[in-house]
């Protein structure tokens, strides 16, 4: 098997845990993940981007749920028996934060040496390289490793850009008045 | 038998800071006059716990420094010394460098002394300048005086100390183990014992605690007298202690150079003591869980409570054993009384929490006492509602603010006495703290009497950010608001007392997380006001639930005025698009929930609709939603945990049934609302203005 092939060699390697996103195989590091789940129905937040969608009770934590098609700016599907919710944990300035994400199906476990990683070449598009651990092939196959802090805290939360333009646009329009 | 000393320290830094707390509104107190005998003592008191618990620990610079303090304060307590406004500046600098240094040792860090030796340079100049011509005779006389009001080494060099131990009989009932004592001793340097054990009566006699060994120490190696007193610092008093030097041939060593060494010493012992303390399971440092202190008579309340809800668990359990309908009735009691005693249980447990403001406000005379000096400002700090009681962690979270708003004050809004008596006022200002209980929100208010805002710098600086334009009509509050806006600052020469532009936006982001919101009222020459208004607290709120389309929402029961149906005669339009309704002899805007969050249908016939008026400050607003659902106390938990604030929603909760609901929050509706509608319509915008003026 793949796993008893690799740890033989004697090189840092690290578990990742792949799913299928439209057709593609994107892998996260175990250690991020902290269980899955089927898909149930959110509590929808209003003014957030579509990719959120909502939050569920995980045993009385309030955890946010992030489509990652929709981040992804892939096509949307109807979530079916094999949908899946990966809860990963993540951090950030020893703060932890737990999120849900949704995606089309898990594959597999593997274990891949750091060796095997090949940068990920700059593309463009939804996803930012940031985002990206490295790319790798198994059997013939390209597996995409997210770096999934740097998605989720550059990617996904946004709001700590405090904005002016809100109260600037407010102050604009109010007409004298005192 | 090892004691576990680490278990105590928190407690020792939680007394300590205290403590300090207590020094430093004695000496402020003592600089206005009225230093009487009992403050002096307090002061006094104070230093002397730090310094001797600071030795249990090893915390030396902590110990040493405290010594210093503790000489000068004893003189000023046996009346040899006054309390100048000088030395009352030095000790309150000590105060703050103690609380520094015992900081940074909580948090298991070096502790920076760069500060903490200059002011000891200070202290100890102090000491010795006049001490010289009042107390010299009498050091000189005593050199075994015990207040070792030679610090550090004005010993001659010693070889070693002969030290005889005599404890007492009780000195096992204090808590004192002699062998601690010895082994401290042996970590001075090379010690050689003799135990004296001819006082040991025959077994029958014998009293198994009481301690009837004596000691003969004979201790070489450089070490300090005070090195030594310290060890015995908790025996003083139970045993009879004899300290001989040993000299070698009178070489009279650079006393520096002692000096130095000692420290050194002083270092490595307490290097080796943080590296144990932090040996167990390989942790790294951790801070310490925050404590709180609790009156007992809640405690107790609490316990007979849990009492009651104990009998009425087991008073249904015995009802379900044999249940039939004839016992409906007393299933329902039952279960009325087990709502009471829960909800009475909670209620107690929140009040756990629940402090008075005075522990936020009491920084505050030392805060203005400093800066008044440094500004040449004549400030009188006034204090309203220091009983009324707040969340501690709320109070925790907006101690900064206000901090940051008092400096506000001080700094740009008090003018100095010259302008002051200028403007024909009196050349003292005040700055008032005054903190009260509205509704469900507990109400800070900062002001001062000072210049007041100007609106016209306020707004050129805004224009040449780019915040507004030039063409703009703002009202007073809306320019005022500008203030909080980032990087906003109107002061003309940069302080380091505020002034950076970093501040206000700051606090407004504080009190905006914790669920609040800030004003500020300002009339030119008479003074400004700020007013915090902060949820009362973060753990549990009555809430209405209600439905907008499928999704459930909760808002703040005591936000909320009144709900009504709507009557189409009361409805009015302004433009297209903004809804008023007339109640009573109001005009309230009306907000439709379903626009701003996007969801559920809009509605074109309003009439016949629901619609919750709520309020904030003096602000209302009235809420269009779908149906009304019921009451319930709800647990508020932070959506920003594991996502982030979203605007107008204050947290989330869970129900009854297992979903999310999300709680609302009424202050950031109302912003919301304004600016969606400031956008599209100046003109009603100006005409909801008039009805909020």
């Amino acid at each position: 098997m793949e796993a008893a092939k690799t740890t033989e060699v004697n090189v840092v390697e690290n578990q990742y845990l792949t799913f299928m996103l439209a057709g593609e195989e994107y892998g996260v590091d175990i250690l991020a993940v902290q269980e899955l789940r089927g898909w149930e129905p959110a509590t929808p937040i209003p003014n957030t981007p579509s990719y959120v969608r909502g939050v569920i009770n995980l045993r009385g934590v309030v955890v946010p749920i992030v489509d990652l098609r929709d981040r992804f700016h892939l096509e949307r599907i109807d979530y079916g028996p094999t949908t899946v919710v990966v809860i990963v944990k993540v951090t950030d300035c020893e703060h932890e934060r737990i999120l849900g994400i949704v995606v089309d199906a898990v594959s597999e476990v593997y274990n891949i040496p750091k060796t095997d990683l090949q940068p990920p070449p700059d593309m463009g598009g939804s996803i930012s390289i940031d985002y990206i651990t490295g790319l790798t092939t198994i059997e013939n196959k390209m597996v995409i490793l997210l770096d999934i802090n740097e998605l989720v805290h550059e990617g996904i939360l946004s709001g700590r850009k405090e904005t002016l333009s809100e109260t600037g646009q407010s102050a604009e329009g109010v007409a004298e008045c005192a | 038998m090892a004691i576990d000393l680490e278990q105590f320290k928190g407690i020792f830094f939680e007394e300590s800071f205290e403590g300090l707390d207590a020094m430093e509104s004695g000496l402020l107190e003592m600089n206005e006059g009225g230093a009487n005998l009992e403050t002096v003592n307090t002061i006094f008191r104070v230093a002397h716990s730090i310094k001797g618990g600071s030795g249990t620990f090893g915390l030396g610079p902590v110990t040493s420094f405290t010594h210093i303090m503790e000489g000068l304060l004893d003189e000023m307590r046996e009346g040899k010394r006054d309390a100048t406004p000088g030395i009352i500046n030095v000790l309150l600098e000590s105060v703050d460098v103690l609380r520094e240094l015992m900081a940074s040792f909580r948090n298991n860090e070096d502790p920076d002394t760069s500060h903490m030796e200059s002011l000891q340079d200070q202290l100890a100049a102090i000491r010795d300048s006049d001490a010289a011509n009042s107390t010299e005779t009498d050091r000189n006389g005593d050199s075994q005086d015990e207040s070792g009001d030679g610090a550090s080494g004005n010993e001659t060099t010693v070889e070693g100390w002969n030290i005889s131990f005599h404890p007492h009989e009780g000195l096992l009932k204090t808590g004192n183990d002699p062998a601690l004592i010895l082994r401290e001793l042996g970590e001075l340097g090379e010690i050689t014992v003799d135990v004296d054990d001819s006082r040991i009566p025959s077994l029958p006699n014998m009293d198994p605690e009481a301690c009837y060994l004596s000691w003969e120490i004979e201790l070489k190696g450089a070490i300090g007298r005070d090195q030594i007193t310290e060890i015995f610092e908790w025996v003083e008093d139970d045993c009879d202690l004899e300290l001989t030097p040993i000299y070698p041939e009178r070489s009279k060593n650079d006393r520096r150079d002692e000096d130095r060494r000692q420290a050194t010493r002083d270092d490595r012992r307490q290097e080796n003591r943080r590296q144990e303390a932090r040996r167990p399971g390989d942790k790294a440092p951790s801070k310490p869980a925050a404590t709180i202190r609790v009156g007992t008579d809640r405690i107790d309340a609490i316990i007979d409570m849990v009492g009651e809800l104990v009998i009425t668990q087991s008073m249904l359990s015995q009802l379900g054993e044999d249940f039939d309908m004839s016992k409906l009735d007393r299933l329902r009691d039952g279960l009325e009384e087990l709502e009471r005693n829960s909800r009475d249980l909670q209620e107690n447990i929140m009040r756990i929490r629940m402090q008075p403001i005075s522990f936020a406000f009491n920084r505050f005379p030392r805060v203005v006492h400093d800066l008044s000096q440094k500004l040449g400002k004549k400030i009188r700090l006034e204090l309203v509602g220091e009983e009324t009681e707040m969340d501690k962690t709320v109070m925790e979270k907006i101690n900064d603010p206000l901090v940051h708003l008092v400096r506000n004050c001080l700094d740009h809004g008090l003018e100095t006495p010259e302008e002051r008596i200028a403007a024909g006022k009196d050349d003292e200002g005040y700055v008032r703290l005054k903190a009260f209980h509205q509704g469900g929100n507990i109400v800070v208010e900062v002001s001062d009497d000072g210049r007041g805002l100007s609106r016209e710098k306020i707004l050129n600086k805004a224009v040449e950010k780019g915040l507004v334009r030039e063409t703009d009509a703002l009202t007073d509050d809306a320019a005022f608001m500008l203030l909080f806006e980032a990087g906003f600052s109107t002061a003309e020469q940069v302080s380091d007392i505020s002034g950076r532009g970093v501040g206000l936006d700051v606090v407004r982001r504080n009190i905006e997380s914790l669920g609040g919101g800030v004003e500020v009222r300002s009339i030119p020459g008479e003074g400004s006001t700020f007013i915090i208004r902060l949820p009362l607290t973060l753990a549990v709120l009555d809430g209405q639930l209600f439905r907008i389309g499928e999704d459930t929402y909760v808002l703040p029961l005591a936000s909320i005025v009144e709900s009504l149906q709507i009557n189409r005669d009361f409805l009015g339009g302004v433009g297209h698009d903004a809804e008023v309704y007339r109640l009573r002899d109001e005009y309230i805007p009306i907000v439709r929930l379903s626009d701003i969050f996007s969801t559920g249908e809009h509605l074109e016939d309003l009439d016949n609709a629901l619609l919750v008026v709520v309020e904030w400050g003096e602000k209302h607003i009235g809420l269009l939603v779908d149906g009304l659902l019921g009451q319930q106390q709800v647990v508020i938990k932070s959506l920003e945990t594991n996502y982030e604030r979203v605007k107008g929603i204050s947290g989330a909760t869970i129900l009854g049934d297992g979903t999310v609901s999300l709680i609302l929050d009424v202050s950031g509706l109302i912003e919301m609302s304004y600016s969606i509608r400031d956008a599209m319509k100046p003109r009603l915008a100006a005409s909801n203005g008039r009805i909020m003026a």
